[in-house]
């Protein structure tokens, strides 16, 4: 450590490691990488004990604001605190103007792709991408074929998931194009953390993002069917028992919307309507956080009544703009994502900017023999999964799990991708009294209604754990704010 | 508003009230049984349960204190404060963009206090506090909303079902107790009577009110004027009829929808009843028969609310 700083911040760091993997707040050398000069020297300048008292406040804040999701598969969904680390990650101008221009270009790809699919299909035709790979998915709905989608946008809400790799850079390991959540994350930690640390946000120009739901409000607004000058815009929600019930709670206030349940809906004549103490309101734009499969039961799966029962007629009826589209998990397909930079060739004519992550398909008997003799080596992921979920880690799996894997892979190869085990990027974060690296990913959140806008931020996740590569809050993770910087 | 929504706040509003009256109820019923010279114990006990409702189903089993405990706290059973509570909360929570974070922080807290292992233990040596701290935690969740929320149309619903229920319990347990209180023998007898009496008015927390109005003499036909005909006292049932019609007047000008003739003519005839009738009036005629009649009324309100605002056909609301 250099001569200029203070000995608080040596007791601060410890021992803190560091190896191949890149560190978002050390260079190599051990030097403080620029931006975060500010934040070290701040930290550095705490009286004792200061640190723990305002990390005590914030996490009191979230508590009393009932800042929670609900984690599945326990004792009937039990609602927890998101943790939450004090310690913002920084991304430089630089970086985040790269991040800019490589999601646009890419959602703007895959929303060609969507449409495509679900029209001509000329990108099947072309044999770009495999046929048997698309219809195959279990996220393809043919009766999305020949339907016109409001001003072709079907995927109006994105949150892709990136990764920094040893070199520095970015990838992206995923994009959910159906559901998106944790945004309310975003928003909850950046007024946490201006409460608890202001100092620091003098020092940095700090680029805001509390005007998300407004954006987002903007972009549902311009879906809206033609000649629905005044569109009533609302939230539907699978209900209370639902994992991300707060920031369903939290978006429907901050647009000022209603949220609304599949009860409240019903269907007329191809419109839907809300059931009001004023009488049936006519519904316009539907925010869907409901999965397609329990959207409406006569298309859908028919023993769900978390949707309503004919909204999809009305959806093809033209009546009612129900964003994100039916069907558009089809192109968050983990197989399907290995395609995504053939797609920006195609639709676009560029390379892309954020590459993907190296995919072995399990399809293919070549890639399926290498992948089954290196399981020790490689992450394998169920593609129609998220959250963490129907996952195996090589390096830290257990023989018979992987033993377990290779059978299901075999028995149904389509279902399952590999990749390599990733050393992706780690923050510093404070753990009991000191700092300690864990790694990071970055989920930016894209909207896509007239063009494509992303708010300078994301939700940083944190793997808890020390050592973990899983940051899904499902399985321990917690987040950070993310702070964009002006320069 | 939603239709769900309204539900899930009247409700709310009504389960709370429903437990702040078995509360204040059981309070009043135990301390006369500590008076000698009156009914024993069961009769009380099967009396009280009457002035709560038909529905209530707990079978004397001759030990006072196990028949209190599961009034509060027996979850398995609709009557119990406990039940009621968890039904509030339970609303609540499904409108919670809707109540303001005070509100929900105050009847989580009560929640929670009924369902800790402690307030369950400290029930047999503290029985009072703890009833007394029940109506208490209701008081702060009423005063916080009033002071937080928003008094538009959610608000007016919360007030409808707190109002509603509220003259319908008060107009049972007038039903329930008026053969006795016009036609008991005693009266002259001993200082007994007396206290019967104030165990009525203080069942809806009046005894206070009343001395105010009519001094100390309690007197069967001045109790049933105030309880029934005072537009001033908040319990009273003409105030509570008041306070609904005034609420539904607000819900329909904020809503733009023209009323079903029937609900402005229902709450009218009730609003008449009890403005335009003297309790002598009441007397000479048949007592009994006008409270069953008020209890009537308020039924066919709720109704007539619902299947107007929250269960409508799809037919009729297009029809409009």
């Amino acid at each position: 450590m250099s001569a200029g700083h203070p000995v608080e911040l040596d007791s601060l760091f410890g021992d803190y490691p560091l190896d191949q993997a890149f560190d978002e707040m050390r260079e190599a050398s051990g030097e403080l990488r620029p931006q975060y000069r500010a934040l070290a020297e701040t930290l550095a300048g705490l009286p004792a004990q200061e640190l723990q008292r305002r990390k005590q406040s914030a996490d009191l804040a979230f508590l009393t604001q009932g800042i929670t999701f609900t984690v599945y598969g326990r004792d009937e969904g039990t609602e927890r605190i998101f943790p939450y680390d004090l310690l913002p990650r920084l991304v430089t101008a630089a970086e985040w103007d790269r991040i800019e221009r490589g999601l646009t270009q890419r959602i703007t790809a895959l929303n060609l792709f969507l449409r495509d699919v679900y029209s001509d299909g000329k990108i099947l035709n072309d044999r770009v991408i495999p046929r048997e790979l698309v219809y195959s998915c279990k996220h393809y709905r043919r009766q999305m074929r020949g339907l016109q989608v409001p001003r072709n946008v079907y995927i109006a809400v994105v949150g892709s998931d990136l990764l920094r790799l040893n070199d520095g850079e970015f990838v992206v390991l995923e994009d959910n194009l159906r559901v998106p959540s944790g945004v309310s994350y975003m928003l909850t930690n950046r007024r946490v953390m201006k409460r608890t640390f202001p100092e620091m946000f003098h020092s940095y120009g700090v680029r805001p993002i509390e005007h998300y739901p407004q954006l987002l409000l903007a972009t549902l607004r311009s879906l809206a069917p033609e000649g629905r000058p005044e569109p009533n815009i609302v939230l539907l929600t699978p209900g209370v028992f639902n994992s991300a019930y707060f920031e369903h709670t939290y978006l429907a206030r901050q647009m000022g919307i209603d949220l609304v349940e599949g009860r409240d809906l019903v269907t007329h004549d191809n419109i839907v309507y809300m059931r009001t103490t004023d009488g049936l309101k006519r519904v316009d734009v539907i925010y869907r956080r409901v999965d397609d499969d329990f959207s409406d039961p006569l298309i859908f799966r028919g023993d769900s009544s978390l949707g309503c029962t004919g909204l999809f007629n009305a959806y093809r009826a033209g009546n009612v703009t129900v964003s994100n589209a039916f069907g558009t998990g089809l192109a968050d397909d983990k197989a399907v994502y290995a395609y995504v930079p053939q797609m920006i060739r195609y639709y676009l004519n560029e390379d892309a900017i954020l590459p993907n992550v190296e995919t072995f398909l399990l399809g293919d008997e070549l890639q399926r023999k290498h992948v089954i003799a290196n399981l020790d080596k490689l992450v394998v992921k169920a593609v129609g999964e998220s959250g963490g979920y129907g996952m195996l880690i090589g390096p830290q799996s257990t023989e018979r799990q992987r033993e377990e894997f290779a059978r299901q892979i075999e028995a149904n190869p389509r279902n399952y991708i590999a990749q390599p085990t990733l050393a992706f990027s780690r923050a510093p974060c404070l753990i009991g009294d000191r700092l300690e690296p864990r790694h990071v990913d970055l989920r930016p959140y894209i909207l896509f209604g007239d063009k494509v806008n992303i708010v300078p931020g994301g939700l940083t996740r944190v793997a808890l754990e020390k050592g973990s590569l899983v940051v899904n809050s499902s399985q321990g993770g917690g987040s950070k704010d993310t702070w964009v910087l002006e320069q | 508003m939603l239709s769900r929504v309204a539900d899930s706040l009247y409700w709310m509003s009504r389960y709370l009230e429903r437990a702040e009256n078995t509360v204040r109820q059981l309070d009043v019923t135990m301390s006369l049984m500590l008076d000698a010279g009156g009914a024993d114990e069961e009769t009380r006990w099967n009396h009280m349960l009457d002035a709560l409702g038909k529905h209530t189903k707990m079978d004397w089993n001759g030990n006072l204190e196990e028949m209190a405990y599961k009034l509060i706290f027996d979850q398995q059973s609709p009557a119990s404060v406990t039940y009621c509570i968890t039904g509030a909360r339970e609303n609540a929570r499904q409108v919670r963009e809707e109540i303001s974070s005070e509100q929900w922080q105050r009847l989580n807290r009560l929640y929670h206090q009924m369902h800790s292992p402690h307030t369950q233990s400290q029930f047999a040596s503290s029985i009072s506090d703890v009833l007394a701290s029940v109506v208490d935690g209701i008081h702060l969740f009423q005063g916080v909303g009033a002071s937080t929320m928003i008094h538009g149309q959610g608000w007016q619903f919360i007030r409808l079902g707190r109002y509603l229920e509220r003259a319908y319990a008060t107009a049972t347990l007038l039903e329930v107790n008026q053969s006795e209180i016009f036609h008991s023998h005693l009266r002259e007898d001993s200082g007994y009577p007396y206290l019967e009496l104030v165990g009525l008015l203080r069942c809806c927390t009046a005894f206070e009110a009343y001395c105010q109005v009519y001094t100390a003499d309690l007197t069967p036909a001045r109790i049933l004027e105030f309880l029934l005909l005072n537009r001033d006292f908040p319990h009273a049932i003409r105030y509570s009829v008041d306070c609904v019609r005034y609420a539904i007047e607000s819900i329909q000008r904020s809503g733009g929808r023209r009323p079903p003739v029937e609900l402005s003519s229902g709450i009218g005839r009730l609003h008449a009843m009890l403005g335009y009738t003297s309790v002598q009036e009441i007397l000479s005629g048949d007592p009994a028969e006008f409270l069953h009649t008020i209890r009537e009324q308020c039924l066919r309100i709720h109704e007539l609310i619902y299947s107007y605002y929250v269960h409508y056909s799809i037919q009729s609301a297009l029809a409009v």
